[in-house]
């Protein structure tokens, strides 16, 4: 009996003593290093302030929140605000908008870069490979509202350089801009246009980092270019593609929403809101904060979970995570 | 021998349509610059159908650079983007540097902190009532700090950081310096590369800033160029540029031309910084975030 307590009151004795120390080593690591701290104190509370802080709210999709009581004072309502979403009709609305939209830069934006980037890799004049990355690369530097000037005064129904040429090679005018059908077209062609040309950087720094001699020795062997391309280089773009893919299959939620509420109208409406849309509309214009708060941590917990699966996807069939 | 012409042509071919792709990307510059050119009185005559304008004009640059509501909107958008990537250079070099010293406490931590916070973002609303509640509605600085710091370039620039010998900082420190002045004196000079690259995507980045604008400023007069020239554009008056540029009437160019001008004006500050921008796309800038 005597002797477990003699343990038992050394043990304590020497868990207290580790942690003194321990806490004296980080008071000792910090004074130490305290310039170092000063010096990412700025980034420290930016992220604090303008990160983390507006997480918390996310709390206010659970209230019945007015700016007058606040954050703290506000009634508790639970998932109301998110029930009220999933029955009303525009939720179905503005969730297939999203998905259409993001698909079809899925299927149709997401290959360009790759190709686009193969056939650079191909040219041997490296003259010619400068200029024609320079000119791809720039509209990526252009704002939305200046794509979106471009877009009007190219395809305007009255006098656009695009419905003059229909005209005058015998076609009627084509209503581009207030017509849902194309609404979505035009916002994959927009976004090939701006950023299919920057999206070849990351692919043409892979292709430069496969070996040569793999190419020299399969040419020896009598392989064919598109042999080549099939067996050499495909292969090694293959980390960098998913690890893309899983990136933007992560991103699905976010449809660009520059990109949309420039081009949005009434006329094309029902095929143009999305969700950051409705919860500028709604939350901003209209003043229903816990409601448009609750629509925007629904888009964005989805997304979240996406990255996370899609992650946990690409390290189970072997390939390297983003994180 | 059969195989080498058919590879010549794919050759040829591949070059034909990167050329075609190239026009394709830069005819809609071409138009809307040689629109913004037009004589005005021609653009009516003709309407949109103009590539070559026979008469070159520059009387709609000269009515915007007249107006009061331009070049105000310009000056804010050049001042938030100079003091916005200043400072925004400044508080992210100083993180990404102090996350890169394996001696910071918690730095991992933080690390996993600023990833995620790129993966979740509350949204809109959360963020547009911190900035009311920090009073900063109508106020410039909410074009500039809420957006100060990206979580991307403060990781890229750790990267950069990481890769910089130990024993600088430590001959350094043997001769009394502290970590500022290691930073400032010994480090800032080597990463000059990467700080102009950052730099320049920040520039960029606040030069186009719209929505933002949009959100948290209400006084016309504060307007940025972004949001001036997207009321000129939405506007289909066709009597002026809209009441977006200025009630005068009589003298003023037809909208559209004003529309491309504007345009133009303000493209050329991202058309004069792009040739200083290409310098960086094949450095580690990039491949700091394939690799990494």
């Amino acid at each position: 009996m005597h002797l477990s307590t003699a343990y038992q009151q050394k043990d304590v004795n020497t868990l207290i003593d580790y942690n003194t120390k321990k806490k004296k080593k980080i008071f000792t690591s910090i004074k130490q290093n305290i310039f170092l701290y000063l010096l990412v104190l700025p980034g420290v509370l930016y992220f604090l302030l303008f990160k983390i802080i507006p997480m918390w709210g996310v709390l206010i999709s659970f209230q019945n929140y007015s700016p007058y009581t606040g954050l703290m004072h506000s009634e508790w309502v639970g998932l109301q605000n998110f029930k009220e979403l999933f029955a009303n009709s525009d939720f179905v609305l503005i969730f297939r908008n999203t998905m259409a939209i993001s698909l079809l830069n899925l299927v149709f934006y997401f290959p360009v870069p790759i190709i686009l980037s193969l056939m650079l890799n191909e040219v041997t004049n490296r003259r010619f490979k400068n200029t024609i990355q320079s000119i791809v690369y720039l509209p990526h530097f252009l704002s939305w509202v200046i794509i979106t000037g471009l877009t009007f005064v190219l395809f305007s129904q009255s006098n656009g350089l695009i419905n003059n040429l229909l005209v005058s090679m015998g076609f009627e005018k084509y209503n581009f801009l207030t017509n849902p059908k194309v609404f979505w077209p035009i916002l994959t062609f927009q976004a090939i246009w701006k950023d299919a040309g920057w999206g070849t950087i990351i692919y043409l720094a892979a292709l430069s980092g496969i070996d040569v001699q793999q190419y020299e020795s399969a040419r020896m062997d009598g392989a064919s270019k598109i042999q080549q391309m099939w067996h050499i280089t495909l292969p090694g773009l293959r980390n960098v593609i998913i690890t893309l893919l899983i990136l933007r299959i992560g991103h699905i939620m976010d449809v660009g929403f520059e990109q949309v509420f420039l081009m949005q109208n009434s006329a094309v409406s029902q095929v143009s809101d999305v969700f950051e849309t409705y919860v500028y509309r709604v939350g901003v214009q209209n003043g229903r904060f816990s409601y448009s708060t609750a629509v925007g941590v629904f888009k964005s917990a989805i997304g979240l979970i996406l990255v996370i699966v899609t992650n946990n996807i690409a390290k189970k069939c072997g390939e390297e995570g983003v994180y | 021998m059969k195989n080498g012409k058919f590879e010549s042509a794919l050759g040829t071919i591949n070059i034909v349509l990167l050329c075609t792709i190239s026009l394709v990307t830069l005819i809609p510059l071409y138009y809307v610059l040689a629109l913004s050119f037009t004589d005005p009185t021609e653009y009516l005559v003709k309407g949109g159908q103009l590539l070559f304008p026979d008469k070159l004009s520059l009387a709609s640059y000269k009515y915007l650079l007249s107006t009061a509501t331009f070049k105000n909107a310009t000056f804010v958008s050049i001042g938030i983007s100079l003091i916005g990537t200043l400072v925004s250079l400044a508080v992210t070099s100083t993180l990404a540097y102090g996350l890169s010293r394996k001696r910071l406490l918690g730095r991992k931590i933080m690390l996993r902190i600023i990833l995620f916070t790129l993966l979740f973002n509350p949204g809109i609303i959360p963020n547009y009532i911190l900035v009311k509640d920090l009073h900063l509605i109508n106020n410039y600085a909410a074009l500039i700090l809420p957006v100060l710091t990206s979580g991307w370039y403060v990781i890229l620039m750790k990267s950069f950081f990481d890769n910089i010998p130990p024993e600088l900082e430590e001959a350094a420190m043997l001769e009394g310096c502290t970590d500022i002045t290691v930073f400032t004196k010994i480090v800032l000079p080597l990463s000059l590369a990467s700080i102009a690259a950052f730099g320049l995507f920040y520039a960029v980045s606040y030069w186009n800033s719209f929505f933002n604008a949009v959100l948290y400023i209400n006084d016309p007069k504060k307007w940025t160029l972004q949001v001036l020239l997207r009321n000129m554009i939405i506007d289909s008056s066709t009597s002026t540029a809209g009441g977006a540029v200025s009630m005068e009437s009589a003298e003023t160019p037809p909208a559209e031309t004003l529309k491309m001008a504007a345009v133009i004006l303000a493209t050329i500050p991202i058309l004069i910084v792009y040739p200083f921008l290409q310098k960086h796309f094949d450095k580690g800038v990039m491949l700091g975030s394939v690799k990494g």
